[in-house]
Order: structure tokens, then sequence, then C-alpha cells
């Protein structure tokens, strides 16, 4: 591989998203035919990332290095292992669908609308790319900005007020981030993730950079407690800000959590698992009753978000104690469980805000009670959106439930209890879920509103289609993903089972 | 053969996917057309496979189709087991589904849903296909939750209907209650048999009948036993064994032939299969056995019982599915697992029979469904009439019917078991015969006989079905009828099932039997002498026939004198009222009080506008501090050196 294919997967988005911004608001059309194609181009160009990828080895591929700030040892190096290849196929596959979603309804400021998405877009691959830990801490921030705008400008009535919960949250987090990462670059003398993962550290080092690394990251997830940004931010959010906070931005905590948690602080992530696991179980079962009776949408989703992204974090820290009761391969599943929940929520969460978004741009309501019997004049996004809430409740045969799955089955392994606890998604889930469901599209047509609802566009069709697709197909046929990952998490899971004392 | 046993599976599949997707460019007429010739084909192949099995020596098959998923060293595949067993059941689900398919046309003939109804069912038939023919759990969990989906979808199928969109949320929620049981009891398997295949798992069960778990502090429980009734708890929702039996009667807003194929015939006993299919496991575990026999037993009555005071032709009817689903579930906790499968196969034609013969009644009255308002129909639907007293004679386990072979058979078994709980549970099936003979012939008494309470309307424009209907019902009569002579010799006593299902010596209570078994003719004149459970079908037609043509007046004044007792029947033991009233009012509560007290006050309250307010307070004062002018600063200057010197002072 000769073209710096990670590179090009970042820098083309911003590129565009610059120019996009300089032919301005006048020229908008032009503008998204450029946003367009250069989200279709990143994608495209992202695609010999999977075929290329060589599923035998953990070590980072399509690896690139320059020195970046040498007064600090800092090297613009990216690489991708199967950890990370998945995540940035992720986004740059949902974020050509977001500009195709956004392409009629954003009327205010287009160009600065699809220019934020653009440069949203390479901040985010470059946050999953980089294998420096200064320059992932970069990206880290900046692409705050952009969401921070998208929700500030084009967001709802309390748009103010959730941008600055989101930013303080997610602002307050990373800069104990930083400080652990400074830390450990004065004992290593280099930002270098791998450096990192070797450093030997002691146990109260360890405890407090694991502290450090979780407040970052446990906003971002979003972990009980610090998760009451999320639903106030998904309501305020236009539908494209939603569907990548939903798919992409909260992946971030995840990655976060296997990229430097877990291998940079063992000892401590195996001597406070029972706390991430007990927070994780709260997520789970807390946060589905919330749900359960939310009366907006968009608010029931984003606490949906919330209980399956608990999931993710108790598939990772779940590993100590299964290899203990159980073994390694219990362990890994569990592992692997976490990671699969990760993108096939991307997939489903962010097709259930495009339905939400679908339902709004017509009625201008979010309210489940101002719907009603939506089935009866949209009967092509009845069937798509029962369909995702069916994989958001876990059907088999669908993405969501891959990873439910091996999470509850590598719970297991760990206790009965957790995998007791863990399991009562399948029954709350659904109930939720199902519930809303039954509220918005079941029944008599319920007002005047709802009976003059046409049904899905092409636009409309197209998107939600091909979200539908690759939530069957990762469903029917998760091995390939699986098996992508799998080398990754095993020597992962080698690494953060050796005690670093 | 592999590619015959993919054929078997796919066709309705695609069958379903182009009438649900193509709906509206093929037309009606293509969507039934197109999934008929699906699950013929499957039917076809099932017979052939069925036969090869059988007679024409083919070898149990179980291999993979591909690979799902493989997680650090575990493959997880789908993959085909077929074995008599599997062959047995194949052949009965696409039997009923065909005749179910030709059935709706006639029964959804102006519904404007036409197409979705076809695709839906045929991906029903793909569903249970997969269920059956898996040969691991992961592909086992897939088809169980799969059915279910369709389920969920065909009770909601009129989701106009509020009653329907709120039976299909409770029959879903209510699986999903068993599901959970279901997936920990897989999971368990997991960690102790170390595979999701079925066979490797069950090649360990001895070596894992010795094996503890702890759930409990200080509670050593076998390991296995912990993973059967969690598997058990799955069939129990599925099969509808109480307590999760609430959502079958409500099922009923489904269209009729809904009603038939799976509310009757095949996925409601997908439990007792996948029970059957476990005996490997469940053989080593006494515990479980007995816990599957009492439940077992308890639907089996008290269940029957509900069909008494049922005024809803479907209802009624749904009720004996939940009896007889007892009575299979008996059957395996007594380890006469063939029993079980063999008054599964017989149920499924007549019951499936039964339903669609309500439906013919139904769609004669223009959608009514209240037997209060039928009677005396036996004129005006002679085909319906004829067929439905063969149905009901099967049900009732006359000598010679289907039904009569499996039920006896079923409770000499339990009869012979020595279980804990098994003498409970031989009371229970033994009265249930006198139970189900009086809602049965209650039924067919009140609908079809004594005076026409129709109103004048609908007399006039009543006369017998269309031939897609009546034409299933007399295939259906037909096995409904004779099916038990051929099946009862090798199916319980020949060793049918050897390889398939797993008995251990101390278990064979079907041996027992089968050591007094001198041939099907034998049999059916042996109960006319010796079987108690006749005379109680007897007693139970005698007293239907009494009380609803006789006396009729009757049944009114035992309703006032037992008023308690029929509150508590109508209210059907006041099952729904606790789940309404306690768990779903609970669990809403539960979501409000988190939400509100948890979230809203406590930690975005508290914690988070809390701090935001803390730091706005503690600036002001310090804005206050910063007033500029010289004089505040040299006072405080002044107090601060005179607290200081005082300190000082005082320290030394």
């Amino acid at each position: 591989m000769d073209l710096p294919i990670l590179s090009i997967v970042i820098w083309l988005p911003i590129a565009a998203g610059l120019l996009v911004l300089a032919l301005g608001s006048e020229r908008s059309l032009l503008g998204k035919q450029v946003a367009l194609g250069a989200t279709v181009l990143t994608f495209v160009a992202s695609i010999p990332l999977y075929t290329g990828f060589d599923s035998s080895t953990a070590a980072m591929q399509f690896v690139e290095r320059v020195p970046w700030i040498e007064r600090f040892n800092a090297f613009y190096a990216l690489g991708v292992d199967g950890i990370s290849m998945p995540l940035i196929l992720l986004t740059t596959f949902l974020t050509p669908l977001v500009v195709i979603a956004g392409w009629q309804i954003i009327k205010l400021r287009p160009a600065q609308y699809f220019a934020a998405f653009l440069l949203l877009e390479g901040m985010m691959i470059g946050v999953f790319a980089a294998t420096d830990a200064l320059l992932f801490y970069v990206f880290w921030e900046v692409m705050l900005v952009p969401m921070f705008i998208i929700i500030g400008i084009w967001g709802g009535e309390r748009r103010i007020y959730a941008t600055m919960k989101f930013f303080l949250y997610t602002f307050l987090g990373s800069v104990f981030m930083l400080v652990a990462l400074i830390y450990m670059y004065l004992q290593a003398g280099s930002y270098a993730i791998a450096d990192l993962h070797a450093l030997p550290l002691g146990m109260n080092e360890q405890v407090l950079i694991f502290f450090a690394f979780l407040i970052a990251f446990a906003v971002k997830v979003p972990m009980w407690p610090v998760h009451t940004w999320l639903p106030d931010a998904h309501v305020e959010a236009p539908t494209g800000g939603s569907v990548i906070l939903a798919a992409i931005l909260l992946k971030m905590g995840g990655y976060g959590f296997v990229r430097f948690s877990l291998p940079i602080t063992p000892d401590a992530s195996q001597a406070l698992d029972w706390l991430m696991i007990a927070l994780s179980l709260i997520a789970i079962v807390y946060i589905a009753f919330v749900a359960l009776v939310q009366n907006d949408m968009k608010k029931l989703i984003a606490y949906s978000s919330i209980a399956h992204m608990g999931f993710v974090t108790l598939g990772f820290f779940v590993i100590y104690s299964a290899v203990t009761n159980g073994g390694e391969e219990g362990a890994q599943l569990a592992l692997q469980g976490g990671m699969v929940q990760m993108i096939s929520h991307g997939l489903i969460s962010g097709a259930l805000f495009l339905c939400v978004g679908v339902m709004y741009d017509r009625l201008h309501t979010r309210e489940i009670s101002d719907y009603g019997g939506v089935a009866n004049t949209m009967p092509k996004f009845a069937a798509f959106m029962v369909l995702f809430a069916l994989a958001n409740a876990g059907l088999p045969g669908t993405s969501g439930f891959v990873g439910e799955f091996f999470v509850i089955l590598g719970s297991f392994q760990s206790s009965f209890w957790l995998a007791f606890f863990a399991a009562t998604i399948l029954i709350l889930g659904a109930a939720y879920t199902l519930w809303m469901v039954r509220r918005v599209l079941y029944g008599e047509v319920r007002n005047e509103g709802v009976a003059s609802m046409p049904d899905l566009d092409g636009r409309e069709f197209f998107i939600l289609a091909v979200l539908a697709v690759s939530v069957l197909l990762l469903g029917i046929w998760p091995a390939p993903l699986v098996e992508a990952m799998d080398e990754t998490l095993g020597s992962l899971l080698l690494q953060v089972t050796q005690s670093k004392l | 053969m592999e590619s015959v046993y993919l054929t078997i599976v796919l066709a309705p599949l695609a069958a379903a996917i182009v009438a649900g997707l193509a709906g509206s460019r093929i037309g009606r007429a293509g969507a039934h057309w197109v999934t008929i010739i699906g699950v013929a084909i499957s039917f076809a192949l099932s017979l052939y496979v069925l036969y090869g099995i059988v007679f024409g020596g083919l070898e149990t098959f179980n291999g993979p189709v591909y690979q799902w998923a493989e997680v650090g060293g575990l493959s997880i595949e789908v993959g085909f087991l077929i074995d008599r067993l599997t062959a047995l059941m194949m052949a009965v689900v696409t039997a009923v589904s065909l005749a179910v398919h030709v059935y709706t046309i006639g029964y959804m003939h102006d519904d404007p849903g036409y197409q979705r109804f076809f695709s839906y069912i045929s991906l029903f038939t793909f569903s249970m296909l997969m269920l059956v023919m898996s040969n691991n759990f992961m592909q086992l969990f897939f088809g169980w939750e799969a059915v279910g989906v369709v389920s969920y979808l065909l009770i909601g199928f009129w989701f106009k209907r509020d009653s329907a969109v709120f039976a299909n949320l409770k029959a879903f929620l209510v699986n999903r209650v068993g599901d959970f049981g279901f997936l920990l009891g897989i999971a368990a398997l997991l960690l102790y048999g170390g595979s999701l295949d079925y066979a490797t798992v069950f090649g360990q069960a001895e070596a894992l009948s010795g094996e503890t778990m702890q759930i409990f502090e200080g509670a050593e429980w076998s390991v296995l036993t912990v993973a059967c009734i969690c598997l058990f708890i799955g069939a129990m929702g599925k099969s509808a064994q109480v307590p999760l039996h609430v959502w079958l009667p409500d099922s009923m807003e489904g269209p009729t032939p809904i009603s038939a194929l799976i509310h009757a015939a095949t996925m409601v006993t997908a439990g007792i299969f996948m029970v059957a299919r476990m005996s490997p496991l469940f053989e080593y575990t006494e515990t479980a056995l007995s816990f599957v026999l009492v439940i077992g037993a308890t639907t089996a009555f008290f269940t029957g019982l509900l069909g008494i005071v049922q005024q809803d032709i479907k209802r009624v009817i749904a009720y004996s599915t939940l009896s007889q689903l007892g009575y299979m579930t008996v059957a395996l906790g007594a380890s006469a697992y063939a029993a079980g499968i063999f008054h599964l196969a017989t149920h499924a034609f007549f019951k499936a029979l039964l339903f669609l013969a309500a439906g013919s009644v139904i769609i004669a009255l223009h959608h009514e469904q209240d037997i209060r308002k039928m009677g005396g129909l036996k004129k005006y639907l002679p085909i319906t009439y004829w067929t439905s007293v063969l149905g009901t004679l099967a049900l009732i386990g006359f000598p010679g019917f289907s039904g009569f072979f499996s039920k006896d058979a079923l409770i000499e078994a339990v009869h012979a078991s020595s279980l804990p709980g098994s003498t409970y549970a031989y009371w229970c099936v033994l009265l249930g015969v006198f139970v189900t003979s009086l809602y049965s012939f209650r039924l067919l008494f009140v609908v079809f006989h004594g005076e026409e309470r129709m109103d004048a309307h609908t007399k006039e424009h009543l006369h017998e079905t269309p031939a897609v209907v009546t034409g299933p019902l007399i295939a259906l009569a037909i096995p409904s009828v004779v099916i038990g002579w051929f099946m009862i010799e090798p199916l319980l006593f020949g060793g049918f099932f050897d390889g398939a299902i797993f008995v251990r010596e101390e278990h064979d209570v079907l041996g027992e039997v089968g050591a007094e078994f001198e041939g099907a003719l034998a049999f059916v004149t042996h109960a006319f002498t010796h079987s108690i459970a006749l005379y109680m079908a007897a007693a139970g037609a005698i007293v239907a026939w009494f009380l609803y043509l006789k006396r009729r007046e009757i049944p009114g004044q035992i309703l006032a004198r037992f008023g308690a007792l029929y509150r508590l029947l109508v209210n059907k033991y006041y099952f729904d009222w606790f789940n309404e009233n306690v768990v779903a009012r609970g669990t809403r509560g539960t979501g409000k009080l988190l939400w509100k007290l948890g979230d809203q006050i406590l930690i975005d309250g508290l914690l988070v506008n809390g701090s935001a307010r803390a730091v706005g307070a503690i600036s002001s004062a310090a804005r206050g501090l910063q007033s500029g002018y010289l004089y505040h600063y040299a006072f405080a200057m002044v107090i601060a050196l005179a607290v200081l010197i005082g300190w000082f002072a005082l320290r030394s």
C-alpha cells in the first residue's frame, strides 16, 4: 500500500468542508453536491481499509508516521487495527447518508451545515486512526467544535442550554485525560500509544490515570451518572446531528476504554472492574426503566442508546472475572460483544433517529402523543421503523442481536447474576421500543396531521433501505466483522490480563 | 441431501420476500400463488425426507451450512440436524402451513392487507423450519425469536384495532420473559458445555450431571438443573404454560388462519419440541423434570376450566389449546417425550381443524365471534359442522380418533411415572379429560345445535363457506381421524425416535406402557373396558348435553349459586389483573420515579445545575469583594493584620 489511505480519508472531507464553506450558501446546491461527492469519495477511499486488511495480525496496518512536533517527540502517526478499522468504516459509511438526509431539510445556512459535517467526519476518523496520543487528543478536542456548532445553530428551542451542557461535560472530561497523557509523556518520553501501553506503572499511578480516563470516556459513552447531557443534546440537535452523535460520537468513549484504559492501566482496570460493571448494569437496568416513560421520541431513543452502550462497557470490563471463572474464550466473547454492539448500535440508533427525523419533518413534533396510526398513511415508513425497532430490541437476524448475545454469554462466564441483569434488556428493551412503535405507528389515524403525512420519498427510502440492508446483513452474517476484530481483540485480551506490576 | 434441506427452508423465505416486497406488483393472486408454491415445495420435500428417513434408510444429517461467526476459537455455525424428530416436525409444520395458506385465500378474501398476510405466513413457515431444523443453540434462538416476531406482526395484523395492538405487544413481552430464561439457559450450557452445538453439549450431559454451580451463597445447584429450568422457562413462554400463558387467549385478536397455524398447531408447540430435543439434558435432572411435570399438569387442568366460561368461539378453542399444551408438557415431564410429540402431531391437525372450522363459522356470520349469537348452524354449514364434530371427537379422545391414541397413551405414561409430582399430574390430566369434553361439547352444542340466535339479516345470507375454506377443513379432518392408527405403534413403542430422543432406563415409562401394548386395535378395545379417561370424557359430553341443550336454565342457576367461583374463572384467576395493575403499573411507576427523582432532581438538579449555581453564587460573592473602593481594601487589610498579629501573639 503506497497511498496514504488514512490521510486521504481524514483530509479529503476536511478539505471539502473548507471548500463548501468558501462556496457559501449562495451556491448551496453546488456546495451540497461537493459535500455529497466528497463523502461518497471518502467512503470509497476507505473500502481498501477493509479489503486490504490483514485480519491475521493484531499489528497496526496502513501505518503513516512523520515527525509533527519534534520538541515534544510527537508524531503525525496513523494506523488501524481490528478495533479502529470497523469504526472508521462506520463513520465513512454513515456520513454520506447524513448528507443526503439533510439535502432538502436544511434551509438555514446550508453551506455551513454541510461544511460542519465534513469537518466533523475528518476529525472523527482522525480520532480512530491516530496512534499518537497527542494527535489523538487534538482530534478529540477539535471535533467538539463542529458538533457544538451543529447543535447550537441548527438545533431546537433550548439549543443553547443543550450545547452548553454538552460542551462543558465533554470538555471537562477531556481535561483530565490531557493531564494523564502529559504525566505519562513525562515518564515515557513519547506520545506513541504503543509506548504508553508498554509503560510500567505502579498501582497508585494506574488508579489515578484510570480515573482520569474514566471521566473523559464515561462522559462520552455516556455512563450513568454522567449521562444527562445526552438526552438534552439529542432532543435539541437536528436529525443529522443526532445521527452522528449517537452513531459515532458515543463510540469514542468505548474506543477510549479499549485503546487506553484497559491496556495502559490493566491492574487498575482489574481492581476496579466491579465499579465499571456496576455502572454498566445501572445503565442497562435503570436507564431502561427511564426510557420506558419518555414522551419524547428522541429522548426515548437517547435513553435507549445509554442502555445499549451499557452493554459495551459491560462487555469490556467483565473480561477479568470471565477469565477467572470461565476462560479466555468467554472473555473474548464479551469483548467481541462490546465491539460488535458499538458498530451495530451505530447503525440502529442512527436509523431510528432518521426515522424520527422523517416524522419530524412532516409534523414538527417529537411528542409520541401527537402521533398514532402513522402506519395507515405511511406503510413503507412503518415497515422500516418496525424493522429498526425490532433490531433495537435485539432481534436475532439483525445486528442488534449479535453484540447483546455475545455480551450476555460472556457475562454468564463471570457470574449468573451479571448475565441475569444484563439479559433484562430482552424484556425492557422490547418494552420501551415496541410500546413506542405501538403508540406512534399503530391504531387509527389519530389526527389530521397524521392523516396528511405523505409516505417516504425516494431520498428517504434510499437512506433507510441502505441501513436496513446493513442491519440485516450484519445480523445474518456477522462473521466478516467478527473475523476482522478477532485477532486484535485476542491479543488485547492477552495484554490486558498481564499485570504491569 | 443438503441442497434439499436448504430448499425446504429457503422456498418459503423466498416466497415471503417476493410477496412482501413486490406485493403490489404481482397482485393478490400472484402473492398467494408464489407463497403457496413455496410452501408446497417445502411440504413435498419434507414428506420426501420423512419417507427417506423412515423407510429409505436415509442417514441422520448433522452438518453446517455456513459459519455465522468465530470468536476466539469458538465457532458458531448455522446448520441442520435432520433426524426422525426433525423430519416429523417438518412434515407437520409444512402440512398445516400449506392447508392454512389455501384457507387464507378464502378467509382474507376482502382484506386490503392480503399480500402482506401471505408474506407473513410464509415468513413464519421459514422461521419455524429454521427452529426445528437447527443443530445448535444460536440458530434455535434465532428461530425461537423469529417465530415470536412473526406472531407479533400477525396478532397485530389489523393494526387499527386497539385490542389487536395491545394483544401483540403483550404476546411479545410475555414471550420475551420466557426468552430471557431461555438465553440464560443457553449461556449456562456454553459455560459448562463449552459449545453452542447440540451434539457437543449433549455428549457431555452425563459428565455435567455431577457438576454444581452457586447462584445463591451457600446453595450448590446442579448445573443441568439450572440450565434445563432456564430453557424450560423459554418453553413456558412459547408454549404458553402457567404463569406465562396469559398472551395466548389475547392472541386470538389476530386473523383466524393465524390462530390455527401459529397459536395452535406450530409455534406454540416449539417449546414441546425443544424439550424433547433437549431430552439428553433433561434426563439427567429429575428436579427439572418434576418442575416441567407440575407446570404442565397445572396448565392442563386449570386453563381447561377457563374454557367453560368463555363466550367467544375462538377463545374457547384458545383455552383448549392451552390445556392441550399442558398435556404435552406433562408427557415431557414424565419422560414420555415421544408421547408428547405424538400428541403434538395429532393436536396440530385436529386443533388446526377446529380453528379453521371456527373461522368458517365466523366468515359465514360476517365476523361474529360471540357464541351467544349463534346456534343451530348445523343445517346451514353442514361441512363445517361435520368436520367440527370429527375435530371435537379427536380432541376429547374418542376411541379410534387420533387424539384418543395420543392422550390415552400420555395419561398411562404419567400414571406409570414415579417422579415427585406425578400423582398430582395424573389427577390433573385425568380430571382434565372431563373438562375438555365439557367445554368442547358445550361449544359444539351452543354453536351448531339448539335455537338460532342470529339476527334476521345474518340468517338470510347464511350459507356454507367456499371450497377454499371447506377444502382445508376436509383435508385436516382426515388425519385428525385416522393418523393415530398408524402412528401410535412406531412412534411410542417402535423405537421411531431412537437416537433423536434419549430416555434413561429408570425413566422409561413408555416402555412400561408398551409392555402391555398389543396393537392399535387392542388399544382401542381395551379402552372401552379399562380406561377411566373414557368415562371421564363420556361424563363431560353428557353434562354438556344436559346443561346446554336439555336444561338451558341450569347454567344460569349454577352461576348465581357459585358467583365467586364464576368470577374467579371469568377473571382468569386474576392473572391479567395482576399483570396490568402490579407488573405493568409498577414498571411504569419505577420508570417515572427513577426519571424524576434520579435523573431530574438528583443528577441534573443537584449535581449538574447545582454545581453551576454554586459556581454562580461563589462568583457573585467574589464580585462583591472587589468593590474598587480603596477604603474597603484598606479596611480589609487592617482587619487581616489584626487577626494575624493576634494569632501570632496567642500562639507564642
